[in-house]
């Protein structure tokens, strides 16, 4: 039992960091700029796939950091010459544009790499067990990613708390007219902003690329969960979104390890009959079987009884 | 030269009419068939490798005259592994002249697509299609729900698990075993039946687990092989396919779990791949109707030639009987009408690609065939295949005569009028 606790919290703190790597650029770029960027999820597979090209030229770790690089690049230029201009058209406009954009991406990179899975692989260099929690092996890539994302994430806070960019950015994020009128570019803020963010995302796609699977439906798979942490932490707030990813993380690893179903809950309380004959299928689920569901429910929920997220400050 | 919008516009709509137009053209001196599974998606590393065993059957056919002088041609569908689409891509097929579909991956889907054509040939007679299951395999599709219109070459859930069951009630070895399977119509299928048959020829055997997960949704099963060693079973049955077997077993591989594993579709893509780098030596049983390594001479030759073609071995046996089947069924009928050849493979036997006799049974069109259970792991002088590279193949555990697969069916078949 205790060896099932630790090695889920294992995996759910590295889904949950995975997560917040994606998470967080989305909620910096929404707080800025307003825009829910619904192709935050496509850079994240850019970042795998331009890893994978990379990684096949020279190498796992210059794709490391060529793919991030190379992904915020492209982003930056997304912002400067298509979310600029759409922005004059308001919120709706630019909501459609990156809507429009996940599925542009999508195809452009079917074309380029096709629909099948990449053969991503593991650098060999950590391919072997790192540890062992009573007789579970833990892969070195595993412990890798984890401490590269919270590498990642201890970086971005100390960005943003101690230097002079990230005290305009977080000036930008509440008063941005303040801080154009005292003479910074705004504008260009933005762009280096939505450039980081899917560098960010994009990086959290070169780590997981080998580790999870490449292939051209993989934005589509974790897009909508992405929302969720950003919904449930709080639109804007980037504490929110470290907290909810872990919580989303830790939460969908424990639920798939729980097999617990109406029908037990109600046999502790004495009940055991079911009550209801025609919901027998609800009595005898588990809730390992509703695992992939439960972050949409606790969305819902939050949205009913606190829409401003955990940490949020602002409605949207 | 300046057009205006409205030329412009009629010139955009005849180009986009042209990819309508041309299927109808050249349909009578061709055989198609539409191949309706997933290229895209979880399911693509499947679906694509189906799609190109089809081709390569199709052009060896073509090679010995087609049928009634006409060629096979197979058409891909991407059904998206989605019911909706699978559905939209199959009227698709129809409306471009094809009145043959074949298609596998999901019991689901086949489901569906046997519910639809059955309608649609109510609505539309003498415009008939006919609907080639050839891995699909809850057992509802011959029994309570058979349509004359469906034609299954794959043995069904419950036939493979009664062999499987027979086979595991000897080995002494299994004390608990946990059931992980994918949840829908075929997971269930297998979990009933494993359920059911283990508890009635070995009640001692413990079952320690019963996961049901999402289908091909899952990238990382870690949590649940964390569930798996924790529930300290020896052995694992699961009907997992395409992905979700090869990610499975991979993250056995990392989590250095070491049981026995009873499967359905161990061979698929990516499979073998991630069991030799589990070190599941000889520890992954697989059950089906044909595995390379049986040393059965045509067999081999046409392993050799489609390992040359392709970087792919023989997954689909039964994909083989079933073109070689539809072929002989439509000179029989000296006809390509559905009908007819529906009516043609009624009963027909043939040897089966991995020799022996099979026979589409009348009652509930479910192929009667061998059927063999395999290991996987290092290879002896009498295994001369290996599977992806890895230098492991197949080697023979046991075999099941045709006439010891054969279970009673509930099906009621309402045959056309004729």
């Amino acid at each position: 039992m205790l060896e099932l606790v630790l090695v889920s919290t294992l995996n759910g703190v590295l889904y949950g960091m995975l997560l917040f790597l994606m998470a967080s650029g989305l909620t910096l770029i929404f707080s800025m700029m307003g825009v829910l960027n619904f192709a935050h999820a496509s850079f994240y597979m850019l970042g795998a796939f331009f890893g994978f090209q990379i990684s096949l030229l020279v190498g796992f770790w210059p794709g490391l950091i060529l793919a991030p690089l190379l992904a915020g690049f492209i982003g930056a230029l997304i912002e400067r010459y298509g979310l600029r201009n759409v922005h004059r058209h308001g919120h709706v406009a630019e909501l459609l544009f990156t809507f429009g954009l996940a599925f542009v991406i999508e195809e452009v990179v079917q074309m380029i790499w096709g629909k099948l899975p990449l053969d991503y692989r593991i650098p060999p260099s950590l391919d072997f067990s790192a540890f062992t929690i009573f007789s579970t092996n833990y892969p070195a890539y595993k412990m890798f990613m984890l401490l590269f994302a919270i590498g990642i994430f201890v970086v971005l806070l100390l960005v943003l708390t101690r230097t002079r960019v990230g005290l305009i950015i977080q000036a930008s994020l509440t008063h941005p007219h303040m801080v154009g009128m005292l003479g910074h570019n705004v504008p260009r803020i933005f762009m280096l902003v939505f450039g980081l963010g899917c560098a960010l995302a994009a990086v959290a796609g070169v780590i997981a690329g080998p580790a999870l699977v490449t292939q051209s439906n993989m934005a589509a798979l974790l897009g909508p969960i992405l929302f969720v942490v950003v919904v449930i932490g709080g639109l804007g707030s980037l504490a929110g979104a470290f907290v909810a990813s872990l919580l989303i993380g830790l939460l969908q690893t424990f639920a798939v390890a729980v097999n617990l179903s109406f029908a037990d809950v109600f046999g502790l309380l004495g009940i055991h009959s079911n009550p209801v004959p025609f919901l027998s299928d609800i009595w005898f689920v588990t809730v390992a079987q509703v695992a992939p569901i439960m972050p949409y429910l606790l969305l819902v929920l939050i949205l009913i009884f606190r829409p401003t997220g955990l940490m949020g400050t602002r409605d949207t | 030269m300046k057009f205006g919008w409205r030329a412009k516009l009629a010139g955009a709509v005849a180009l986009m009419a042209i990819p309508f137009a041309m299927p109808v053209s050249g349909a009578d001196d061709t055989i198609k068939i539409a191949y309706v599974d997933p290229l895209s998606g979880g399911g693509a590393s499947i679906g694509e490798v189906g799609l190109k065993t089809f081709q390569f059957l199709a052009d060896e056919l073509n090679a010995k005259g087609g049928a009634l002088g006409k060629k096979f041609e197979i058409v891909g569908y991407d059904n998206k592994l989605n019911a909706q689409e699978t559905l939209v891509q199959v009227q698709k097929a129809i409306d471009s002249g094809i009145r043959i579909i074949t298609q596998g991956n999901g019991s689901a889907f086949a489901a569906a697509i046997s519910d639809f054509v059955t309608k649609y040939n109510e609505r539309n007679p003498g415009k008939e299609v006919i609907y080639f299951n050839y891995a699909a395999v809850d057992p509802v599709l011959t029994n309570d729900k058979c349509s004359f219109w469906h034609f299954r070459w794959d043995a069904n859930s419950d036939q493979k698990m009664e062999a499987l069951s027979n086979y595991m009630k000897d080995r002494k070895n299994i004390k608990k075993i946990y059931l992980i399977n994918q949840d829908y119509s075929f997971g269930q299928a297998v979990r009933t039946a494993a359920l059911t048959m283990i508890k009635a020829k070995r009640p001692d055997i413990e079952i320690v687990g019963d996961e049901m997960h999402p289908l091909l949704k899952i990238t990382d099963f870690a949590p649940y092989i964390a569930k798996i060693k924790a529930s300290g079973a020896d052995s694992v049955i699961t009907g997992n396919w395409g992905q979700d077997f090869a990610l499975l077993v991979k993250a056995a591989a990392d989590a250095g779990l070491q049981t026995d594993w009873y499967t359905y579709y161990a061979g698929g893509t990516g499979g073998p791949t991630a069991m030799k780098q589990a070190g599941l030596n000889h520890r992954v049983f697989a059950i089906s109707e044909g595995i390379p390594n049986l040393g059965y001479g045509p067999a081999d030759e046409f392993e050799k030639a489609i390992r040359a073609k392709y970087n792919f071995s023989l997954f689909y046996p039964r994909a083989v009987n079933q073109m070689r089947m539809l072929q002989a069924a439509i000179e029989k009928a000296k006809s390509a009408e559905p009908t007819k050849i529906g009516a043609a493979l009624e009963g027909m036997k043939i040897n089966v690609h991995d020799g022996g006799e099979g026979y589409m049974r009348a009652d509930d069109h479910q192929f009667i065939q061998p059927l063999y259970i395999a290991s996987f792991g290092e290879r002896s002088a009498k295994e001369p295949f290996d599977e992806e590279g890895t230098g492991w193949g197949w080697k023979l555990a046991g075999k099941i005569e045709a006439a010891n697969t054969v279970l009673p069916t509930t099906c009621k078949m309402n045959r056309p009028a004729s």
